[in-house]
């Protein structure tokens, strides 16, 4: 397949290494990556913090970039979920009907990348190759909007080498939220506290997700702590090979 | 809500000291994982709990688009049945329509079941304020109201007490001189207390779960029994309710009496519910009147996204699955309704001018686990988006320069800027990764400045790499 | 203050100027798509509702109608109940000889402290449901007016068999047309009274009877 990469923002300036481990995970299954560089962001953080006026040009310039594309897939739930559950609130409030039209065709045509894997290809071994103790959070945009149910453990089940220990009490949210994690910044500790000790108990080495903005408020507190556990991207473990990792 | 005009301090304020508390964090801990696990195992047993979850929605809906017809069906049925029908615009209104109907009575003491909604009019205060004593009868409320305290849960009002704090309360207020910490005694020092009171009571004051249009039959859902003795003994029952409380027919009983149990107390039914009719002669109250209140409800209703706020049946399921409220106690929500729910309600009652209120919506990661245990499906992430946009848009209209120089409206206009075109999109990316040059140390940033030094005063944060994706992209086509 | 009434009805009335005005309440789609009738019967039926009021911690026993009478008088002697308040058209055949009765008389009713005083309550019910372990009372013959189910401290409730469904719904459906036209004080019983704030541990026996106990006759 033709596959349009969705990399956000966030991935592109922070996290490349999930983009490529993602680009490098569609080829080696066969298909064809492409990635328009006109993309910026899906407008998830303006939207979620109150700034609807502002998320506007954001989907317009998403539904413009990537309009004719065949499937476009993203190594990062939220954004996802943002363009499933509110993009045409936004094109509502915009008042644009073409808008609204265009929203409504493409919205069906993005993947989140386990989903995309498990439930669109139907691939559930991707050939990886990760020796490592390893656990999975499964985060709330994952989980409770996109409902990718067990996409991602189907795929790291599959993984040859992985230790894979189930999180204990893992439904419950890390305390990122976006700006909520600044905003209130005490509370989204005190959350972050128990997904950090869920994790240690563990004992695993790294801990996964399908979203790095998760991984990046777990993996600072853990860095902060000198805890001894990494945040590896889901791409990233799936793209990882013998010769790789 | 009450009218006073004091700013209530914003969640973020009063969530410090409540995070502080280790035996509220302990208490409220324990209760709601006690709670949460006991809703899904009674919930797990029914096959049909989703068909349930979506006829409750699909009511609510109902009654909410049509309100005003069922407001005039209902007062028309409470009236054939031999009730009196009040109408309160706020809660002021609704504390003077109380306050008359008591003083007529000539006594100085009601009886009175939980109610929230009396919570919110503050009723009890009112009527202290012309020597009327209104007792609480519910042993929870009956311990924060001696503790002279406030609730901090819907269902469960004294999560925030152990036992030894309600034994020294009761041996003090209830001249115990002897008295243990087993849950056992203490309730029997309650009984005993409260039955003088139910027995000698000529006045009781309830709250109503639903109120049926079609019939005009209101119904109070309890555990303890003092329900049925503030509704059954007194010669006077006077009800106050909330306007969205109404349910089309008798019939609709089956979808809420399932839902409600299984999701408040996680119990297959509670111990007692009362379904009562206006006036029954020889058989309880001979004098009934029903006290229907707006006091914002009106305004919840005009927002067509917020309406769904309105189907809430108060059962609390929301507070105990939420990772923010078990953390911060009900407290530090600064008002009556706490939690998810709370989240939602208060800011649309109040008004968004109240800067506490105004904090609220952002007082959740929206997990969306709320919404997942909510009988009658109210998305409750989707309201909060809504009302952070409202609260945005008002920010902007009424801000004034306070809200321009704002530092984070200014970091939110200077992104959208950017990400509206690449080439600005790019060089912002550059630009951030030369300026972090400041603040890397050892390969880590530990110290960011203004609105984000929340970040960094818990977590570290990566550095921008070398490299953007799509400048490894762009490298890889050549 | 029906000035009130018409400010709120206004109120509401502008908050839903988006509804259309051809719209009406039976426009808006309710599945009903739940379990409206159950699939027990029998035996199974009578041993679910028995077990489940059970599991409230109140006493159960079935028994066959004949033996009723005795029934009545073992539950009253364990109980210690000697005065037993009696609700109009509950059957005497039914009372043990030895009981003290305290009838209540529609003419000469009970006063409160004579039924605070009394040892205990019996009635019959309206209606049982075995998903719940719930009993329904009425008001009606052999159930009485609300204070007597309420004040006593014991209450032993006469179930009969066919009295009982399985479902909830079950239980709507079957007082509908009562409500709407005479409109009694309906009362669901799902055990003792109990309380679980404090520590959130079940305390049974709050307000009401604290002991229930119910015979379930064939």
């Amino acid at each position: 397949m033709k596959l349009s990469l969705f990399i956000t923002c966030f991935n592109d300036t922070l996290f490349p290494e999930t983009g490529k481990a993602t680009v490098h995970l569609l080829e080696r299954l066969g298909h064809t990556v492409e990635f328009p560089l006109e993309q910026t962001c899906c407008g998830q953080m303006h939207y979620n913090t109150g700034y609807h006026e502002e998320a506007i040009p954001l989907v317009q310039k998403f539904v413009d970039v990537f309009g004719d594309a065949e499937a476009i897939v993203a190594p990062s739930a939220s954004c996802v979920a943002m363009v499933h559950e509110f993009y045409h609130k936004v094109a509502e409030r915009s008042g644009d009907s073409r808008l609204r039209e265009q929203v409504e065709k493409l919205v069906p045509r993005v993947f989140e990348l386990s989903q995309f894997l498990v439930d669109e290809l139907g691939v559930e071994d991707v050939g990886a190759y990760y020796p490592h103790r390893v656990t999975y959070h499964p985060t709330c945009h994952s989980l409770r909007m996109l409902e990718v149910g067990d996409a991602p453990l189907k795929l790291l089940r599959n993984v040859r080498g992985i230790d894979l220990i189930e999180l204990p009490m893992a439904e419950e949210c890390c305390g990122f939220g976006g700006t909520f994690a600044v905003k209130n910044a005490d509370t989204s500790m005190a959350m972050l506290g128990d997904k950090i000790r869920h994790i240690k108990d563990t004992e695993a080495e790294v801990c996964i997700a399908a979203d790095n903005s998760c991984l990046m408020h777990i993996g600072g507190a853990l860095q902060r702590q000198r805890g001894g556990v990494k945040t590896v991207h889901l791409a990233e473990i799936l793209a990882s090979t013998e010769t790789s990792s | 809500m009450s009218s006073d005009k004091a700013k209530t301090p914003t969640f973020q304020e009063s969530a410090k000291a409540y995070l502080d508390n280790t035996q509220l964090r302990r208490n409220i801990g324990h209760a709601t994982h006690t709670i949460r696990d006991k809703r899904e195992q009674a919930v797990g047993e029914m096959p049909d709990w989703e068909e349930l979850r979506e006829a409750g929605s699909n009511i609510k809906q109902r009654v909410m688009r049509h309100l005003d017809k069922y407001l005039v069906q209902l007062e028309k049925s409470v009236q054939q049945a031999g009730g009196v029908v009040h109408w309160a615009k706020d809660g002021k209104e609704a504390n003077r329509i109380i306050l008359d109907l008591v003083q007529q009575k000539q006594v100085e003491e009601v009886v009175k079941v939980k109610s929230i909604t009396t919570d919110e009019i503050e009723l009890n205060k009112a009527l202290a304020k012309e020597g009327i004593q209104a007792l609480e009868t519910d042993l929870a409320e009956l311990i924060v109201q001696l503790a002279e305290d406030e609730p901090s849960h819907i269902l469960v009002p004294a999560i925030h007490k152990n036992r030894a704090e309600i034994r020294e309360l009761f041996k003090e207020k209830l001249n115990q001189d002897e008295l243990s910490d087993r849950p056992e005694d203490l309730a029997e020092a309650a009984r005993l207390y409260l039955r003088k009171k139910f027995l000698s009571a000529k006045v009781g004051i309830s709250g109503g779960n639903f109120a049926v249009a079609e019939t005009g039959t209101i119904s109070v859902v309890e555990s303890e029994g003092n329900g049925r003795m503030c509704t059954t003994l007194p010669d006077t029952l006077i009800t106050v309710m909330g306007l969205e409380k109404i349910i089309p027919t008798w019939r609709d009983f089956e979808v809420f009496m399932q839902l409600l149990p299984r999701s408040a107390t996680a119990e297959r039914m509670n111990p007692y519910n009362s379904f009562w009719t206006g006036v029954t002669d020889g058989d309880g109250p001979q004098e009934f009147h029903l006290v229907l209140l707006d006091n914002g409800r009106t305004n919840v209703l005009a927002d067509e996204v917020g309406r769904q706020t309105l189907n809430c049946i108060r059962c609390s399921a929301c507070l105990n699955v939420c990772p923010v409220y078990e953390r911060t106690g009900g407290h530090a929500y600064n008002s009556v309704y706490p939690g998810p729910i709370g989240a939602i309600l208060t800011p649309q009652l109040k008004g968004l001018e109240d800067e506490g209120a105004a904090s609220l919506p952002y007082a959740s990661s929206l997990c969306g686990a709320c919404y997942e245990v909510c009988p009658v499906k109210i998305n409750i992430p989707e309201v909060l988006v809504h009302l952070r946009g409202k609260i945005v848009d008002e920010k902007k209209r009424n801000g004034g320069i306070k809200q321009k120089t704002n530092q984070e409206h200014i970091g939110m206009k200077l992104m959208a800027r950017a990400f509206k075109k690449r080439s600005r999109y790019e060089r912002a990316q550059k630009l951030a990764r030369i300026g972090q040059g400041l603040f890397v140390k050892d390969g880590s940033i530990s110290n960011l400045p203004g609105e984000l030094a929340g970040w960094t005063a818990m977590r570290d944060l990566k550095p921008i790499p070398e490299q953007t994706f799509r400048e490894w992209w762009r490298q890889r086509d050549e | 203050m029906s000035d009130s009434r018409e400010k709120i009805l206004q109120r509401v009335r502008s908050a839903l100027e988006n509804v259309p005005e051809s719209e009406s309440p039976g426009d808006v789609d309710v599945s009903r798509a739940y379990r409206q009738e159950g699939t027990l019967t029998g035996d199974e039926l009578v041993t679910l509702f028995a077990k489940r009021v059970g599991e409230y911690k109140a006493t159960v026993k079935r028994i066959k109608e004949e033996d009723l009478q005795s029934a009545v008088s073992v539950s009253c002697r364990e109980q210690e109940v000697e005065k037993l308040v009696v609700p109009p058209g509950f059957s005497k055949n039914w009372l043990p000889d030895w009981i003290q009765p305290l009838n209540d008389d529609p003419g000469e009713p009970l006063s409160n402290q004579q039924l605070d005083a009394s040892d205990g309550v019996v009635t019959t019910c309206a209606l049982a449901v075995a998903q719940t372990g719930t009993i329904v009372l009425d008001a009606g013959e052999g159930q009485g007016r609300r204070v007597l189910t309420l004040l006593p401290d014991y209450h032993l409730c006469i179930v009969r068999e066919d009295q009982i469904v399985e479902l909830v719904p079950e239980a709507f459906v079957h007082f509908e047309q009562s409500v709407r036209d005479d409109g009694p004080p309906i009362t669901f019983i799902s055990g003792p009274s109990a309380t679980s704030d404090i520590e959130l541990n079940r305390v049974e026996g709050v307000h009401g009877p604290r002991r229930l106990e119910v015979l379930i006759i064939s």
